[in-house]
């Protein structure tokens, strides 16, 4: 660690990985609900559960990009944080803020927390992945822009890098953007048009500018190579990314309302997509061949590879599976939308989270990299998450084929409900793939306790 | 693509240009990644021509009928216009490696000239088909046409953005016979917009 103030990432990513946990577990609950739906009935509906695990995973990964930032910014502007009080004091009320958010959810039926929250005032509540009442999401812009505010003064007043400036831009993106979470207009199609601006402008627009950033950031650190070299890079991806990703959002304009020729644009942007993420992954492999020293940490190293190959497998490949239209005529809203949405959050946004976070806690706790053995632990994490992760894809996938043949293609489809009974057996798989990622997970958990020799930093 | 060969030539990107370093002329003019750029844009459209064609082959005779409402000779005004802008930004960087750097600025204005009378000549274009109560949503041909001249359209504006940074640029002296490494750059950049155009126009105003 080169600046004191750096050390304010800690907590963040202490704290993310506190509520990845409680992501998984809630995941674990909601596989179980799939196939006994009375499961933890009436205490933990369905739908709170869904609401849970995804909202966890969002607040999680911005603990992380929070965290990676505060760690980042000061290493790569050469200077302290402007406030490294007010990062602190933004983690508490962000942490707070999320857990009283996610009491309210469990404790209280949806319907009386809007009522309770002043839902009537500006109506915002009661969409998938904005289902934060509005106090909350009042408070993620607070907490978003008072966090921009710390680290673009960081940046003004130290070194300004291609790094730095793609990462800025990409938080500043996610706070933009998230102000469309305000906007509800009583048209259907008219709020989901805007709400994608939310979810796919994130996702896959300023999201991947700040994985391109973090991953640049680490693969300079472990491999050495240029800064010059990995720069072209970065601005190669993120120009790939928006040529191909803002006008891709028309993928999710498919059969709701929205013009015909969102198809064509929808389908013609979108189907390279993939190209970005083949770029960070020929960018990771290329740079750590490459490479001019060798970094003890090697745990981070896998990390960092394994981002680049998992981001363009689940963003990428199972993006492009269903993103054509008259593919998505037969697929759209099936469970192989949930197969890319497993794959591509854990590939692209989990995997650049943990490869910063396994790169930087080290750092944080005083050594170059943990000890060999701690470090097997986190490999071993690392494989069980991940090929956990890709079986939990693969079930979702056959589910998903054998739900649409079931609902939309044969010749006497069956309703919804019994279409899932008869892909059960698929769920059930899905759940003990779950069961194999926890376990990666508390592996990865017991990997910060375990000793052994430490190189110094 | 093989790790060491993407290797090689990314290395080629970060050094500074300079006079053509080998008697085969094989080096590549501007940054290395500005091609990338150039490419990911050709994909772009490659895939939305393809698109078209696919299109058209399922309705031929909505396409050819549509078709015959284009004005053909605004659009053979615009190819000339575009193909003489790239003439012009030719001459502009050869004048700069010579040295001239004012007559490079010079010529550089005369390519955004031909790229500013491309615009006007499109608006009109636009103007005439938006009375006629043509939009995205009229047909599939019509769909294509406004969607891939507009897109066009807004490279025309990008390309005429990077002219203006390059004349500015030019003016103040930075490039010359030794560093043109940027003005390159954008020049392949303004020769793309010329050349999608090429393939655009005759694909979508004149073969039937």
């Amino acid at each position: 660690m080169q600046y004191k103030s750096q050390a304010v990432a800690k907590p963040y990513f202490i704290a993310a990985i506190g509520l990845f946990i409680g992501q998984i577990l809630f995941g674990l609950v909601l596989g179980l609900q799939y196939v006994l739906g009375d499961f933890l009935f009436p205490a933990i509906p369905f739908n709170v559960a869904r609401m849970v695990h995804t909202n966890l995973l969002i607040v999680w990964l911005l603990f992380g990009f929070m965290g990676a930032a505060y760690y980042l910014i000061p290493e790569e502007a050469e200077t302290e944080l402007f406030s490294p009080k007010l990062a602190l004091a933004l983690f508490w009320i962000f942490l707070v803020a999320g857990a009283l958010t996610i009491v309210g959810y469990l404790t209280v039926p949806y319907a009386t927390l809007a009522q309770l929250t002043g839902n009537d005032l500006l109506a915002t509540m009661g969409r998938e992945f904005l289902e934060q009442p509005l106090p909350t999401k009042l408070g993620i812009v607070v907490v978003a822009l008072a966090f921009l505010f710390n680290i673009t003064m960081t940046v003004l007043k130290g070194r300004k890098t291609s790094i730095a400036l793609v990462l800025l831009l990409g938080l500043w993106g996610l706070a933009v953007f998230f102000l469309f979470s305000f906007y509800n207009p009583a048209n259907i199609v008219v709020d989901k048009f805007f709400w994608w601006w939310v979810v796919h402008l994130w996702v896959e627009g300023v999201w991947e500018l700040i994985l391109g950033a973090m991953l640049a950031f680490v693969l300079i650190k472990v491999t050495g190579v240029d800064r010059e070299v990995i720069e072209k890079w970065l601005y190669v991806i993120v120009t790939l990314t928006l040529i191909t990703g803002i006008i891709g959002t028309g993928h999710h304009y498919f059969w709701i309302g929205t013009p015909e020729y969102w198809q064509w644009w929808g389908s013609i942007f979108s189907a390279l997509e993939p190209i970005p993420f083949f770029a960070m992954t020929v960018f990771a492999f290329n740079m750590v061949n490459r490479r001019r020293r060798e970094h003890p940490n090697k745990a981070a190293v896998l990390w960092a590879l394994g981002t680049g190959v998992m981001a363009f497998l689940g963003a990428g490949i199972w993006g492009f599976l269903h993103t054509l239209a008259p593919v998505n005529y037969y697929t759209h809203g099936t469970q192989i939308t949930a197969a890319h949405g497993h794959m591509a959050f854990y590939g692209a946004y989990v995997m650049v989270n943990l490869t910063m976070i396994s790169y930087a806690m080290p750092l944080l706790r005083g050594r170059a990299a943990n000890s060999n053995k701690a470090q097997v632990f986190e490999m071993w994490s690392f494989w069980l998450m991940t090929v956990a992760m890709v079986f939990i894809t693969l079930f979702l996938t056959a589910a998903g084929i054998l739900q649409v043949w079931l609902q939309r293609v044969s010749d006497s489809p069956v309703p919804f409900m019994v279409g899932q009974d008869q892909v059960a057996l698929f769920y059930w798989m899905r759940e003990w793939a779950g069961v194999a990622f926890l376990i990666g997970l508390i592996v990865y958990v017991i990997s910060f306790f375990v000793k052994g020799e430490e190189k110094a930093a | 693509m093989p790790p060491d060969t993407t290797s090689a030539t990314m290395s080629v990107a970060v050094r500074p240009s300079g006079p053509p370093n080998d008697a085969s002329g094989a080096r590549l003019p501007g940054d290395l990644a500005i091609w990338f750029f150039i490419l990911a844009e050709l994909l772009a459209f490659a895939v939305f021509f393809l698109a078209y064609a696919f299109a058209r082959a399922g309705n031929v005779e909505m396409f050819n009928e549509s078709q015959l409402t284009l004005d053909l000779n605004s659009g053979a005004l615009n190819t000339v216009l575009l193909i003489t802008g790239s003439w012009f930004v030719v001459l502009a960087v050869q004048a700069v490696k010579r040295d001239a750097t004012r007559l490079g600025a010079r010529w550089l204005a005369a390519g955004m000239a031909c790229g500013f009378a491309f615009l006007v000549v499109k608006v009109f274009e636009y103007s005439a088909k938006f009375d006629a109560d043509i939009s995205l949503s009229t047909n599939t041909f019509y769909m294509f046409y406004i969607s891939l001249t507009f897109f066009h359209f807004m490279h025309v504006v990008l390309g005429m953005v990077i002219l203006a940074i390059l004349l500015v640029k030019t003016r103040q002296g930075a490039y010359g016979s030794r560093e043109h490494n940027a003005l390159e750059s954008g020049a392949a950049y303004w020769h793309m917009v010329d050349l999608l155009w090429i393939v655009l126009f005759p694909l979508v105003y004149v073969m039937r």
